[in-house]
């Protein structure tokens, strides 16, 4: 590994990267979340794992506020979203500039890639950059350029994101997310729109990110990929969490019936 | 038919060109912001504007252009306190009442073809915008817009085409438009058939440079469907995976 990078290590010591408290939400009458607790150390990489319709990628979205939950608290880098209730009885942002500022600390990474179709691979890296963070252009350019080589598809910039493979796409949002220089990333099934031979290059940009000691919370239904690079796997059931810690326990031989079945697929 | 007074009458015709283009292009300007306030007040719900938005909408797509633009030309002298107004140096010149009823007629058209291409922008390149930090005016400017206006392109042009054609009924209202000199001719010589086929021809011509350029803007807009994917992509994806 590179000299260079810090040490992978999460550090128990700081304030969470994310910390989450009596998380609900409800989307009508079906309660997807039930009251979730859980934080994520700054440098630490969390797999969170769980059959479709748990709540797992509903918490990734309730933490950087794409969906508000009913209930519950979520701090960011030591800042809480402030949510007032509205007279209908949801919650709002407080202040959505505030949110903005926030979101626009957290690098978000979606199933479906969701790149901006009328601009090109370099356009949707610095666009946030430029726009939301007002930096100089030339600097994102630069730094884009860096981005795109690290995730390698340095020879893409200048392509329209129709032009190309999905594993290349998402390795364009990656660097988009990456591009904010954000304090912790979410992954919200990354590989799981790509067809299987394209699943490897996306798994080894995340695992080089993982390497790097970046904070992370991973969504996916990659079992070993995730037993491989997480310092803990959640594990989601009917929106509780059912199993949390690091993967040779929560892995180990006998434990939760369910967890076993899923990992048995 | 006498070729010699075809061509003459497409000569004597050529002045209204400039007042059919301005009629054109004014309206359309004028009624592509109105267009696009109204799609966003659609969009986004905003009541009461939504309502009366509705309701907008519906009298001007549901009555001909032509009632409209005699409405507003008899219709608001009638009433003093528009007569003793500031507007009424406007409203009195048959100029500006055939430009309002066109820009009026083409915001309603216009507002149902924009309001369906923002409601056609995929919701998940708003959410990645979002999640960025994105909202509000930044969002619609940089993401929602932009995007829309290239679905809105195709349909769009359309329309102006339609309001290229619209504008031969100002002649109505005295203009001395491409169709309002050709009425005046035919008053004078009794020989329609040769003079609307020259101003058939000329609107002709004219619509043909509209779709020009909006072929044009098509591409420039769409610069990833302008020549076929190159396939040195396509198989340098598939190489990587079978190492």
């Amino acid at each position: 590994m590179n000299q260079m990078t810090p040490p992978a290590q999460p550090d128990p010591a700081l304030p969470p990267a994310v910390s989450v408290r009596g998380l609900r939400k409800r989307y009508g009458k079906l309660e997807v979340l039930k009251g979730i607790n859980f934080d994520a150390h700054r440098g630490e990489v969390v797999s969170i794992l769980g059959s479709s319709g748990s709540g797992k990628s509903t918490l990734l979205r309730c933490i950087n506020m794409l969906e508000i939950p009913e209930a519950g608290t979520v701090t960011v880098d030591g800042t809480e979203i402030a949510l007032v209730t509205r007279r209908d009885g949801g919650r709002r942002p407080a202040d959505p500039r505030a949110m903005d500022q926030l979101r626009a600390r957290i690098g978000m990474v979606f199933q479906d890639f969701n790149l901006w179709s009328h601009k090109t691979v370099l356009g949707n890296v610095i666009e946030a950059p430029t726009h939301v963070q007002k930096r100089p252009r030339a600097e994102c350019i630069a730094e884009a350029r860096a981005l795109l080589d690290k995730v390698g598809i340095a020879d893409k910039a200048d392509q329209y994101p129709s032009r190309l493979s999905g594993g290349q796409q998402q390795r364009a949002a990656i660097a988009r997310a990456l591009a904010m220089n954000p304090a912790v990333m979410l992954f919200d099934e990354p590989t799981s729109a790509l067809d299987p031979e394209l699943v490897g290059e996306v798994l080894r940009v995340i695992r080089a990110l993982a390497e790097e000691g970046r904070t992370m919370l991973i969504v996916t239904h990659e079992v070993s990929f995730a037993r491989d690079i997480s310092d803990t796997v959640v594990f989601m059931n009917d929106g509780v969490i059912e199993e949390s810690g690091p993967p040779e326990e929560v892995f180990a031989a006998g434990n939760n019936t369910r967890l076993a079945r899923f990992v048995e697929g | 038919m006498d070729f010699e007074f075809l061509s003459q009458t497409f000569v004597a015709l050529l002045p209204g060109i400039p007042v059919t283009l301005e009629l054109a292009t004014l309206s359309l300007m004028l009624g592509a912001g109105l267009a696009l306030a109204f799609a966003v007040v659609r969009v986004r719900r905003l009541r009461p504007l939504n309502w009366l938005v509705i309701g907008y909408v519906y009298v001007f797509r549901g009555t001909p252009l032509l009632v409209q633009l005699f409405i507003i030309y008899y219709g608001l002298a009638q009433f003093p306190e528009i007569r003793s107004s500031f507007a009424w140096t406007y409203l009195r010149e048959p100029y500006w009442c055939a430009l309002l009823a066109l820009a009026l007629n083409t915001a309603a058209y216009g507002s149902e073809i924009l309001r369906g291409a923002l409601l056609s922008v995929p919701r998940g390149q708003i959410m990645a915008a979002q999640a960025c930090g994105m909202s509000g005016f930044l969002l619609f400017r940089r993401i929602v817009f932009p995007i829309a206006l290239r679905q809105a392109l195709p349909a769009y042009g359309n329309e102006f085409i339609l309001m290229i054609k619209a504008t031969s009924l100002a002649s109505l209202v005295t203009l001395a438009d491409v169709t309002g000199i050709a009425a005046r001719i035919i008053a004078e010589t009794y020989r329609p058939v040769e003079v609307f086929v020259a101003a058939g021809t000329i609107y002709l011509a004219i619509s043909y440079g509209l779709i020009l350029l909006v072929r044009v803007a098509e591409t420039r807009l769409n610069p990833d469907r302008r020549d076929p994917a190159p396939v040195a992509g396509v198989g340098a994806a598939r190489k990587e995976v079978t190492p």
